[in-house]
């Protein structure tokens, strides 16, 4: 034990000055994270160890151990070899149509929900309380459900098999969760701040860009991890609704992951899963110096 | 309104790749394995030998690519050609007169005459017309073992199920699993089918598949088959919940199973698996007592064109001659697997168990129809639900599960 | 603001109501409209096919009827009152522990958040792999002489609830983590060291300091893994196929199953306008709690 019983909380909080590590609360703290990572990381574990084996080793093993014989080969077919359909392109072939889809449904996704949460905290009017909650509602509506309908929106405004389709059903189904976020999270921040730019003479679109969004980095953060997943690990609306020369590359995963017949190569299934994964995961990884605090205090002040 | 910019400014890059001079047909269907897919690229080069662009849309599995290829036909944007179960699935579609009428085509090709047996073709038909092609015949009513199992362990090699049960004991005391099987619905819905031709004799399937006779559903017969089935929950592992049927029927390739009853399709993972008929595995169609097949298989419809455009219809028709030919037909089903819809093609390059299946196949009485082409999805579906949990319930009687078959049989649509 | 100190009401806050109108298009068209179409085809005898063939209450006789339906719906609500409680707390602790300043959260946090970017057809394996007595731990861990070892929640009826729970929480708390630490930052430092002068212990200020200042994300949370757990669907197709028997169906499954496979939409959406209703009856009274209040924040 430490000779020092001052209580933690009464260390006198100089900015982001690093703690002692050998500080016990701080032990248990990092046993705590530590045991929860073995949870997260135990099907990673045997996610990686199986794409890294051979067929036969499969076959025979034990999924925790790892490979006796390293092979990557099953990486290297699943983004430029293996076949679905007549093509045999792997992953790669829809890679490119994914970014495409992405991309926009996000960007679009996010600005709409944005301005929308942004105008349900602030400048509410008659009804919009109203239109939020169908929104609320309309989370829980299995998406499924809505298919033939928006097929035959997407039919009449002539958009039907084209990319803007797919951007705006992910923008559609995007709205309820990121309007929600993005409205709470503007809702709690301090109302002074809207009346001081509103006193300065800025206008809607003024308190929005210049106050509200530099002060909201981290829930727009949280809102682009949400989409890029979600957009990104979409099958069903890209391939209904993107048109055959605009299928994800979900399509192919589906494809190498989900064929019936012959027997199914699971190291191939995995390095599938976890290339198809990496976009999402590299966005996660990259945003998270985003995500450092006293950015909303810091701006609060500024 | 910067998004419409954005919108338009897309739209605009992406609008047709190409000007294609040939037609194109996009075919969406749920080939996707190496055995699959090499039997689609089959049609695939006889379509462009044709002069026909072939536009690929494999989407894997059937569950997944069904929601897809009818919310597209029904929303307005057909596919030019695509694999549909026949039977009642298709009929909504082309009651809605949303698929290309094939009559024409049938008639001066005859295919009434070289179609056989004469079944498969009925279920393509709707009030007199012909609106798709089988392309294949496949059968559920076979079961697999590996011999490798029964003669290390001093067994003789089952010839029927009887056999089978009796010789159980001795391998569960070896550990090995007397019956492999996975736990989706339609694997042990597919087990009782197999079951009521096989101990309910022709006789009952008969009269449930095509007369949907309530009254066999009750009857002795019918039970024996609700007692087989919960005779043969003594018969699996424990971890058979949500495995796939090649995952069982992998665990007979390598002996961790005695055997597995499963359609003709298995045969593609023995063969993988290096493994030859008669030799490291035996197949038992009707489980050594009623050798019958029924006819399921897999057809391809022709969704009549969003424009209507006749060039399209032409390329629909085209493809659709080509896949009855006796070329495509041999070329397909020795990749696939499954028989040929026509006598008249050569098959010596088939195997042992596919050579059984052809023989069945060449006496009519021998053919049931598969219930898919009777029984509407819906009530397949209740069968299901029936199958799965009498057979995950041991608490659930024999009387009560029959009691509730004869409910749905009755009120079947 | 050019439209400022207009009469007319329908102009106040135009640009705002301008800037919402994809909303307001999408909640009316979209989320109304749909749902009407739900209901208005639950009454009917639709196939593969939407028909306007009505048949009263017959989809609702059959589904009330049918022991699948019920299984479902019990099946959800203990799943759903296990996730939401696990969510929240593991959420909430895992995010407060990340707050305290501590080394490497970069890559703790993408450790946690990792599952949410994997499709869950893979998910589905891995997990049936883990779970599988014969093949993951209990095989591992009786090979390594812990020979009474068991664990065989996969194949047994009363148990593969809690295998759906294992996955479904591996998947979704680090996306719940994240959002309560958004909120944890955007907490204002001041208030930290108030609360530290004042001698607060820690944890009493995270308990009536820190969460209610989170109700906004803590809200949002709430929605999106209710959501979540309401739309439950392709986790239990990967993992178990509702299965052994119907142990794991959920109500997502039974109408998708009957929209598609089984080409039966009428009884597919008689399922999916209970599912229906029943959020309703909940979002209702909290839209009533949450609006009907005097304004004045």
């Amino acid at each position: 034990m430490m000779p020092t019983s001052v209580p933690i909380d009464a260390y006198s909080p100089h900015g982001r000055k690093p703690k002692r590590i050998m500080e016990p609360r701080r032990i248990m703290l990092y046993a705590v994270l530590l045991v929860a990572v073995l949870y997260y990381i135990l099907p990673l574990w045997v996610m990686v160890m199986t794409s890294l084996k051979g067929m036969p080793e499969i076959r025979l093993g034990n999924i925790f151990a790892p490979p006796v014989e390293i092979t990557f080969e099953p990486w290297v077919k699943a983004w430029s070899e293996a076949c679905t359909g007549l093509k045999c392109e792997g992953l790669r072939a829809g890679f490119w149509n994914s970014v495409q889809i992405t991309v926009p449904s996000v960007i679009v996704s996010m600005a709409v929900a944005s301005v929308s949460g942004y105008a349900l905290s602030f400048w509410k009017f008659r009804g919009s309380e109203v239109f939020f909650t169908i929104l609320i509602f309309g989370s829980f509506i299995p998406y499924q459900v809505m298919l033939y309908p928006l097929v035959v929106i997407c039919r009449e405004l002539g958009i039907y098999g084209t990319l803007p389709a797919v951007i705006l059903i992910h923008t559609i189904f995007g709205m309820p969760i990121l309007t929600l976020l993005f409205r709470n999270y503007f809702a709690s921040l301090p109302e002074e701040l809207f009346k001081a730019a509103r006193v300065d003479g800025a206008g809607f679109w003024g308190i929005f860009l210049k106050v509200l969004v530099p002060m909201s980095v981290p829930i727009f953060v949280v809102a682009t991890i949400l989409q890029i997943t979600g957009i990104w690990n979409d099958f069903l609306f890209g391939v209904v609704f993107a048109g055959t020369q605009n299928w994800p590359m979900t399509v192919q995963l589906n494809n190498i992951v989900n064929s019936t017949q012959g027997v199914k190569e699971y190291n191939l299934n995995m390095a599938a899963t976890m290339l198809t994964g990496l976009v999402p995961l590299t966005v996660y990884f990259l945003s998270g110096k985003l995500f450092v605090r006293g950015i909303a205090a810091g701006a609060v002040k500024g | 309104m910067k998004r419409f910019t954005l919108a338009a400014g897309l739209l605009a890059s992406v609008v047709l790749p190409s000007t294609a001079l040939a037609v194109e047909l996009e075919v969406t269907h749920w080939w996707t394995s190496g055995g699959e897919a090499a039997a689609v690229k089959v049609m695939a080069d006889a379509v462009t030998g044709a002069g026909i662009t072939w536009v690929d849309g494999a989407i894997a599995g059937g569950d997944n690519a069904r929601p897809i290829i009818i919310s597209r036909i029904a929303g307005g944007d057909p596919m030019g050609a695509t694999q549909l179960n026949t039977g009642r699935d298709a009929e909504d579609l082309i009651k809605a007169g949303l698929m290309t009428d094939l009559t024409d085509l049938a008639e001066a090709e005859g295919w009434k005459d070289i179609i056989r047996p004469a079944k498969l073709l009925d279920a393509c038909t709707y009030e007199g017309r012909i609106y798709c092609v089988p392309v294949n015949i496949h059968s559920f009513q076979w079961m697999w073992l590996n011999r490798g199992v029964y003669e290390a362990n001093g067994l003789a090699v089952p010839t029927n199920w009887d056999e089978f049960v009796a010789s159980a004991a001795t391998l569960k005391e070896k550990g090995i699993t007397p019956l492999a099987i996975g736990g989706e619905p339609w694997q042990i819905n597919g087990m009782a089918g197999v079951f009521t031709v096989a101990l309910g004799g022709l006789d009952l399937y008969k009269k449930l598949n095509i007369e949907k006779s309530a009254e066999a559903a009750a009857s002795p017969e019918m039970t024996k088959v609700f007692e087989a089935v919960a005779a043969a929950r003594g018969l699996v592992d424990e971890g058979y919940v949500g495995r796939a049927w090649n995952d069982a029927t992998n665990m007979v390739i390598t002996g961790k199973a005695g055997a597995q009853i499963m359609g003709d399709w298995a045969q593609g993972e023995f063969s993988v698996a290096g493994q030859t008929a008669g030799k490291e595995y035996d197949c038992l169609p009707g489980l050594g007592f009623n050798p019958v097949l029924d006819t399921g298989g897999d057809a391809f419809f022709f969704p009549k064109p969003a424009d209507g455009n006749q060039e399209v219809i032409d390329a629909q028709l085209k493809m659709a001659s080509l896949l009855v030919s006796p070329e495509v037909q041999v070329d397909f089903n020795l990749k696939k697997g499954s028989l040929p819809i026509r006598a008249d093609v050569n098959l010596d390059a088939a195997n042992a168990c596919m050579q059984k299946g052809i023989e069945i196949l060449n006496n009519p009485d021998n053919v049931l129809p598969s219930g898919e082409q009777v029984w509407s999805s819906d009530t397949t579906g209740q069968f299901e639900d029936l199958w799965v949990e009498f057979f995950t319930t041991p608490d659930m009687t024999v009387e009560d599960a029959q009691a509730r078959y004869v409910e749905i049989v009755s009120s079947a649509d | 603001m050019a439209q400022a100190g207009r009469p007319n009401p329908l102009f106040r806050n135009l640009t705002a109501k301008i800037a919402t109108l994809p909303m307001i298009v999408t909640a009316l068209v979209v989320f109304v409209g749909c749902s009407v179409w739900t209901v208005v085809y639950s009454f009917t005898a639709s196939r593969a096919l939407p028909v306007s063939k009505f048949v009263g209450l017959d989809q609702y006789e059959r589904l009330f009827s049918n022991a699948r339906w019920e299984q479902s719906v019990t099946n959800l609500l203990f799943y759903g009152v296990f996730a939401l409680v696990f969510s929240f707390v593991i959420g909430f602790v895992l995010a407060a522990l990340m707050d305290q300043k501590i080394r490497f959260e970069d890559t703790f946090r993408t450790i946690y958040l990792y599952p949410f970017a994997l499709s869950f057809i893979v998910t589905g394996v891995v997990w049936q792999w883990i779970l599988d007595p014969g093949l993951g731990l209990q095989a591992t861990l009786r090979g390594l002489g812990w020979e009474t070892f068991s664990l065989n929640l996969i194949g047994s009826k009363d148990t593969v609830i809690y295998a759906l729970l294992i996955a479904g929480l591996w998947q979704g708390t680090g996306f719940v983590m994240v959002l309560m630490l958004a909120g944890l930052r955007g907490i204002d430092e001041d208030i930290w060291k108030a609360a530290r002068v004042d001698g607060i212990p820690k944890w009493k200020t995270y308990v009536f300091i820190v969460i209610p200042m989170m109700r906004g994300v803590m809200i949002t949370s709430l929605v999106i893994v209710a959501s979540g757990i309401v739309r439950l669907y392709d986790l239990v197709v990967a993992l178990t196929d509702g299965g052994p028997g119907f142990a794991s169906e959920v109500p997502a499954k039974y109408v998708f199953d009957h929209m598609f496979a089984r080409a039966n939409i009428g009884q597919g959406l008689a399922a999916s306008t209970m599912m229906l209703l029943s959020v309703l009856i909940i979002v209702i009274p909290w839209a009533y709690l949450e609006f009907g209040r005097k304004k004045g924040r």
